[in-house]
């Protein structure tokens, strides 16, 4: 077990590695750069753009040093946790991003346990009962859950949230509970807000999860043994939790590994529909302005943040089933 | 072909089969997934109904009423006209009623009433705004209109007047299409890279299996909006669409070339693998007769459901206004304008285009799950 998780963190290192690079590649990609943007705006705006300023800017953020140093610079200060700094906000990234991050990593999570706690019972009871109605109908509503678009779903949930409960809408705070310092009632006020991103981005791979669980379901309550402890003579129900259900569970752990993308994905168009206090719209507003550190840093820990993930989930599923810790060192 | 190598036993005995076994018998594999295809209803109700609609697309200048940047300056945020047949008791045949606008002074919301006085019959065939049909030839003609003089916005208009049927049929023309074009770029990039890493294995199979796990731990969105940031803004819309593909094909790329190299390396060592190479078959002989055929099934369903993905992601990055831009039209394009709640709760037309949109990704995911039951011959 601990070389199959040493092996596993030494393939993490060329993979973040690789990442950096994709990730800087990517932010370097539109032409020019953030002190451009700015000498546009502010000739836009009829103010005369301060020449010398701007060199000095320049240099100060090596923007004037050739690409690979600058890749260098950013990514030694990542490992020394120095996210870089954000033009726009003239504020440290890491100071910017931290409490987004948080509640990113809040509603993620929130989605993914809304995800298991519906496609749980659904996915049991549709391979148990297999071609009911009941199998057909909840199906149905779980790829209409995967068909919607997310910002149609919180468009009409902020609706329904503001016409019936009166709930404020949008943000995941009361006004004036957003600069309150954390506690009981920041966190009451959190959870009321939160059930309606938390559907709306769990409902997008609740679909697929059901799909999974009950494929796998069928295929184990088809093999022999169920057949044996049948006829033996166990009930129902303790046969199905026994082993069934056991092996059928693992696309809950493994998939996390595919759910981590969607659910930040998810996450990002919703808290822009409903401007959310989390990543999403800060991340559009520096990818258009070309705040290269932050669009930068940003991706690269979202992208960390999943490789983790993705990670842990492997951990586990190796805990769970002795037959992925024999094959150990295969990728997922 | 390859039936009659699945001959059964009693052919060879010399008796001569019922002709019901004896067509099962010989079908090609082509045909076998087809038979089972067609008793999933679902799913063929959801490709006659997929087919329909990419069979409109050609002809969208012929079949909308209005053209797609025709503005209605009296008619602003108008509600969808009611299409009626009888008038005062007697039948008419379809006719929609002329209107007058007020404008609510409490709310300064402009108001519709029908004026029943003036009556406009609906044609088939009619005259209207002229159009260059593929740019060959120059045409009025449209599939439906009314009477000159009347208006006919089935599904009301949007802020600017222009009538949200024709847009929505117009939107139909980029968002089905964007999802081809995107699957084939995928498709394309997944069998050179897919084919490579199974058929070589080893350190070139190791490298591009990592740098497929570097793409897929990017979330696809931000992965996405990244990208299409990178796009100029200045760019002729053709060249968005075309961009817009490609990055929406940069992801999905990645599954279909892990199915790809998964079933090669699988399919490799069957017998029938072995068979051919010691044969004398050449590597491409190989591949292609032998191993491809394989396992195009299993790629046809990964494509099928790749589809509705790629329309999701195009709906999702114009909504945002990074996609596709006016003066293209899509549905994403159509939802970016109706993406407050004002519009939900003042103009619910605006969201129409959504239903196509479900509708279509709906049809995409029941074709792919019947494809895959039918040409799973375990299922």
């Amino acid at each position: 077990m601990l070389r199959y998780i040493l092996h596993r963190l030494l393939l993490l290192i060329p993979t973040l590695l690789a990442i950096s690079l994709v990730t800087f590649v990517i932010i370097q990609l539109p032409p020019g750069d953030y002190l451009e943007t700015l000498m546009t705006e502010l000739q836009a705006a009829g103010e005369k753009a301060d020449l010398q300023k701007l060199e000095f800017l320049r240099t100060q953020y090596g923007l004037d040093q050739p690409l690979w140093v600058q890749y260098w610079t950013w990514l030694t200060g990542l490992l020394r946790g120095d996210l870089g700094y954000s033009f726009e906000y003239d504020r440290p990234v890491s100071a910017i991003i931290g409490e987004r991050l948080l509640l990113t990593f809040v509603v993620s999570l929130g989605a993914i346990l809304f995800t298991w706690v519906v496609a749980f019972p659904i996915g049991v009871y549709s391979a148990t009962h297999q071609y009911s109605w009941a199998d057909h109908a909840l199906t149905f509503l779980g790829f209409l859950g995967l068909a919607t678009p997310d910002f149609l779903l919180a468009l009409v949930l902020m609706f329904i949230s503001f016409t019936w409960f009166g709930v404020s809408v949008g943000g995941l705070f009361s006004p004036g509970m957003e600069t309150a310092p954390w506690g009981w009632a920041k966190i009451v006020d959190l959870l009321q807000h939160l059930w309606i991103p938390v559907l709306v981005i769990g409902s997008s791979g609740t679909a697929g999860m059901i799909r999974r669980l009950r494929a796998n379901l069928l295929d184990e309550l088809k093999k022999p043994y169920v057949v044996t402890a049948r006829a033996k003579g166990l009930s129902p129900g303790r046969l199905l939790v026994k082993y069934p259900l056991r092996i059928a569970l693992n696309p809950f752990i493994s998939d996390i590994g595919n759910l981590l993308p969607e659910v930040v994905s998810g996450s990002i168009i919703v808290s822009i529909v409903m401007s959310l206090a989390t990543t999403g719209p800060m991340l559009l507003r520096a990818l258009r302005s070309q705040d290269m550190y932050l669009a930068g840093s940003f991706l690269m820990l979202l992208a960390v943040l999943t490789v983790v993930g993705i990670f842990l989930s492997d951990l586990a599923l190796a805990v769970l089933d002795p037959r992925i810790r024999q094959g150990a060192g295969r990728s997922r | 072909m390859r039936g009659p190598a699945t001959l059964p036993m009693p052919a060879a005995a010399g008796r001569p089969l019922p002709r019901e076994q004896e067509r099962y018998y010989l079908a090609s594999q082509r045909r076998l997934i087809w038979w089972r295809l067609q008793r999933h209803r679902l799913a063929m109700a959801s490709l006659w109904f997929l087919l329909a609609l990419y069979a409109l697309v050609p002809f969208v200048e012929f079949l909308a009423p209005y053209a797609v940047r025709a503005r209605h300056a009296d008619a602003l945020y108008f509600p969808p006209q009611r299409l009626h047949l009888f008038h005062e008791g007697q039948f008419m045949g379809p006719f929609v009623y002329g209107h007058r606008m007020t404008i609510n002074m409490e709310t300064l919301k402009r108001e519709y009433q029908e004026d029943r006085s003036q009556r406009f019959r609906m044609r088939l065939f009619a005259r209207g705004e002229p159009y260059r049909m593929w740019g060959l030839w120059e045409s009025d003609l449209h599939l439906f209109g009314v009477e000159g003089g009347g208006t006919l916005f089935l599904l009301g208009t949007d802020r600017l007047g222009r009538d949200m049927l024709s847009r929505i049929i117009y939107g139909a023309r980029i968002s089905l299409t964007i999802g081809l074009v995107g699957i084939t770029v995928s498709f394309v990039l997944a069998l050179i890279f897919g084919g490579l890493s199974g058929y070589y294995g080893g350190t070139v199979d190791l490298a591009i299996q990592r740098f497929i796990e570097v793409i897929r731990s990017f979330p696809e969105l931000p992965l996405w909006m990244a990208l299409s940031a990178a796009l100029p803004a200045r760019l002729e819309p053709v060249l968005v669409y075309v961009g817009i593909t490609v990055i929406l094909g940069v992801i999905e790329w990645t599954g279909l070339a892990r199915s790809v190299r998964g079933k090669l390396l699988a399919v490799r060592e069957e017998d029938f693998a072995t068979g051919a190479v010691l044969m004398g078959g050449s590597p491409a002989y190989v591949i292609r007769k032998h191993l491809l055929p394989a396992f195009t099934s299993h790629l046809i369903v990964s494509a099928t459901l790749s589809i509705p993905r790629m329309i999701l992601g195009e709906t999702a990055l114009s909504f945002l206004g990074l996609g596709l831009r006016p003066p293209l039209t899509s549905w994403g394009v159509l939802l970016s304008e109706a993406q407050n709640m004002n519009a939900v709760v003042l103009y619910p037309w605006l969201m129409v285009p959504v239903v196509m949109v479900v509708c279509t990704v709906l049809a995409f995911n029941f074709l792919g799950d019947g494809l895959r039951d039918a040409a799973d011959p375990h299922a």
